[in-house]
């Protein structure tokens, strides 16, 4: 079985991240907008159509794709 | 002259200040090092005037993007007396990392936590003492929205200004990895000074998005919205260009004719019929930029793009652009100037470049006035509209075709990871300011450009001298002639060539070169196109129209946004080509089905 992703989550829940798998570009992005192993992330809501992921770090919301999503590894908390 | 560099992260408000702390005075420049245009502005402070110049928003001093090296090689070539580091004090949390990446270069920074008001709903409590004791630099509470706290800043920032720059370290880069040093600094200030609260209280931006980001309400509401926009422009708008339009008119009978009514005929003529008819046709769009810049700023500011962006996405991923592209191409169907500036938005070069290239397409409203009064002309009034309705399907066809061809040559790496803000509603002050400063930008751009059209255009139609204006004798004529090879096939003669020609430097001017060169004008010349065009001929020519090249403004705006003439030209010859190719299929195919 494949390891839980953010992309796997459903609106509402919170897990935490574990790890963060992206090439360095993706990946200091991602950092400087709050993304680290460890942080709690919430789901927020999906879009329609396989559309971005709107998801809360702390106080900040963050919209990403879900091919994005599938980067970034979680666990449920 | 001392130099304050303006640096936050993107969505601090760090341009409403910028426009708060120079009025509005500022002007566009070239620094050294670096390839786009900044923004800086002179302020007086304390006896001694200082320039005040705003950098892009970055996330990361040490990042890969445009705009983060943009600013890396400003610093480094430019560096400044004075940083002044705008931070959002509702996220504190995680812009905390900025600051403390050029703190370690040794600058001069004073820091603004704004949107101070917001925070204190959110219930984080800052102690900005505190804060300023530990990271050793003055830091202030402020609102921009507001404007409270600035006269504490201003006075820190003249102070800060009397000791010499501690100067830049040599190893810029290397200093800058430190990434360990500063997460652990980071979280010990977060420890001992800034308390967040664990759950967030619901707030208003929660309540709105549960309806305005709904799985089957979005798009709908969307479009709702963006159709109210467009409606409200030109439902302001027309009436003010009537308006400027008549008193341009007045001022050219009453003043303009008797005063140059002394020189010589052809000099009076290019003054006159050439120069300020043709800036007077531009100058009536003005009252219409000017609602779209409002309205636009309106939007962007209020947070809802980004909302447009999530909601859109999904369809325009699959033709390599992204939901931010769709909003620029709506507002394009307004005027295509705009929706091209629009794209800064984009922090990748080739997203951006391949929006540009299809916003071109969007049935703008000056094309809308050539097809109206066409329709009008050739159809009854049963059909027109759905006549109409197919160049708007003519239009987004040729935009999505375009993006599925270039999309490989566009490819972008950039992924799409955008922050959500919560929404701001603008104040009546902050939209103005915003709204001035781009239409005096747009101003100074097209005013050069359009003035060398029309003198052209002009010459063109008389020249020479012994020919009767606009015939087939004059360079214009000759031009028709020439060109004829290229537009018969496709349904175009002589004289509509001539407006197509014209058309170039902007559809406004279309009818107008018709009713010029066949020397009637408004029903009259309608009932003359009808006799000597069928359905099939003005529809072919409407399609050319529609998908060649917008405007002399779109093609400058083209150049200055891209700052690339190859790909301006890609642009000229891409559209041209297709409008072609799309008028000879159409014009071809009608007749070998017998209409």
């Amino acid at each position: 079985m494949s390891p839980l992703t953010l992309a796997h989550l459903n609106p509402g829940e919170t897990a935490t991240i574990v790890s963060i798998r992206a090439e360095e570009a993706l990946h200091q992005r991602l950092q400087a907008l709050g993304f680290r192993s460890g942080k709690q992330i919430e789901l927020i809501r999906k879009a329609s159509f396989s559309g971005p992921l709107q998801v809360r770090i702390g106080t900040t919301d963050i919209l990403l794709r879900r091919n994005e999503a599938a980067k970034i590894k979680v666990c449920k908390s | 002259m001392k130099r304050i560099a303006l640096l936050g992260m993107p969505n601090t408000g760090k341009s409403t200040l910028f426009n708060r702390m120079t009025g509005g005075a500022a002007r566009v420049g070239n620094w050294p090092g670096i390839t786009v245009e900044l923004l800086s502005g002179k302020i007086l402070l304390g006896s001694d005037i200082v320039e005040l110049i705003d950098l892009p928003g970055i996330y990361d001093l040490h990042g890969f993007s445009d705009d983060e090296q943009v600013v890396r090689h400003f610093l480094h070539d430019n560096v400044p007396d004075l940083a002044l580091v705008i931070l959002n004090a509702t996220q504190i949390e995680r812009q905390m990392s900025l600051l403390l990446q050029l703190k370690q270069l040794n600058m001069n920074i004073v820091v603004l936590l704004n949107m101070a008001d917001e925070a204190k709903k959110y219930g984080i409590t800052i102690d900005s003492r505190k804060m300023a004791e530990m990271l050793d630099m003055p830091i202030f509470l402020v609102s921009g929205k507001y404007g409270t706290g600035y006269q504490d800043v201003l006075q820190a920032i003249t102070k800060a200004l009397r000791y010499p720059t501690p100067g830049m370290a040599e190893q810029l880069r290397s200093q800058l990895e430190e990434d360990e040093h500063i997460e652990s600094e980071m979280a010990r200030v977060l420890r001992h000074a800034v308390q967040v609260p664990a759950q967030l209280p619901e707030n208003i931006t929660e309540k709105l998005d549960r309806v305005m980001l709904h799985p089957w309400l979005g798009l709908p509401l969307f479009f709702g919205i963006m159709y109210l926009l467009f409606q409200g422009i030109f439902f302001l708008g027309q009436p003010l260009q009537g308006w400027v339009g008549e008193g341009l008119g007045w001022l050219r009978g009453t003043a303009l004719d008797p005063a140059f009514a002394g020189l010589p005929g052809w000099l009076s003529g290019l003054l006159l019929d050439g120069i300020y008819n043709g800036v007077a046709t531009v100058a009536a769009f003005i009252p219409i930029i000017i609602l779209f810049f409002l309205f636009m700023a309106m939007v962007e500011d209020s947070g809802y793009l980004s909302r447009a962006a999530f909601l859109m996405d999904a369809l325009m991923a699959k033709m390599g652009l992204d939901g931010r592209g769709f909003v620029m191409l709506l507002m394009g169907f307004g005027c295509n100037v705009p929706a091209l500036m629009g794209t800064r938005v984009m922090r990748s070069r080739s997203l951006r470049l391949l929006t540009m290239l299809v916003i071109p397409f969007s049935l703008c409203s000056a094309r809308l006035q050539v097809f109206v009064f066409i329709t009008a002309a050739l159809f009854s009034s049963g059909a027109a509209p759905i006549v109409l309705f197919t160049l708007y399907l003519f239009s987004f066809a040729a935009a999505i075709v375009t993006a599925l061809l270039f999309r490989k040559n566009f490819q972008n790496t950039e992924p799409f990871v955008l922050e959500l803000p919560p929404y701001r509603f603008p104040t009546l002050r902050q939209m103005l300011l915003r709204g001035w400063l781009e239409v005096k930008h747009f101003l100074r751009r097209a005013t050069q450009f359009i003035i060398a059209g029309v003198v052209l255009v002009w010459l063109l139609t008389h020249l020479p001298p012994s020919a009767a204006p606009a015939s087939a004798g004059t360079l214009a004529g000759m031009i028709g002639s020439m060109l004829h090879p290229i537009f018969a096939p496709i349904g175009i003669n002589d004289q509509l060539t001539i407006a197509l020609i014209f058309g170039f430097v902007a559809k406004e001017i279309v009818i107008g070169s018709l009713a010029v060169i066949y020397g009637l004008s408004g029903d009259a010349l309608g009932t003359a196109l009808g006799q000597q065009l069928d359905w099939v001929q003005a529809y072919s020519f409407m399609l050319f129209t529609l998908i060649y090249t917008p405007c002399l403004s779109a093609i400058a705006t083209l150049r200055s946004e891209s700052k690339d003439l190859r790909y301006t030209l890609l642009t000229i010859l891409w559209s041209l080509g297709l409008a072609w190719f799309v008028s000879l299929v159409f014009y071809q195919g009608a007749r070998a089905l017998g209409y």
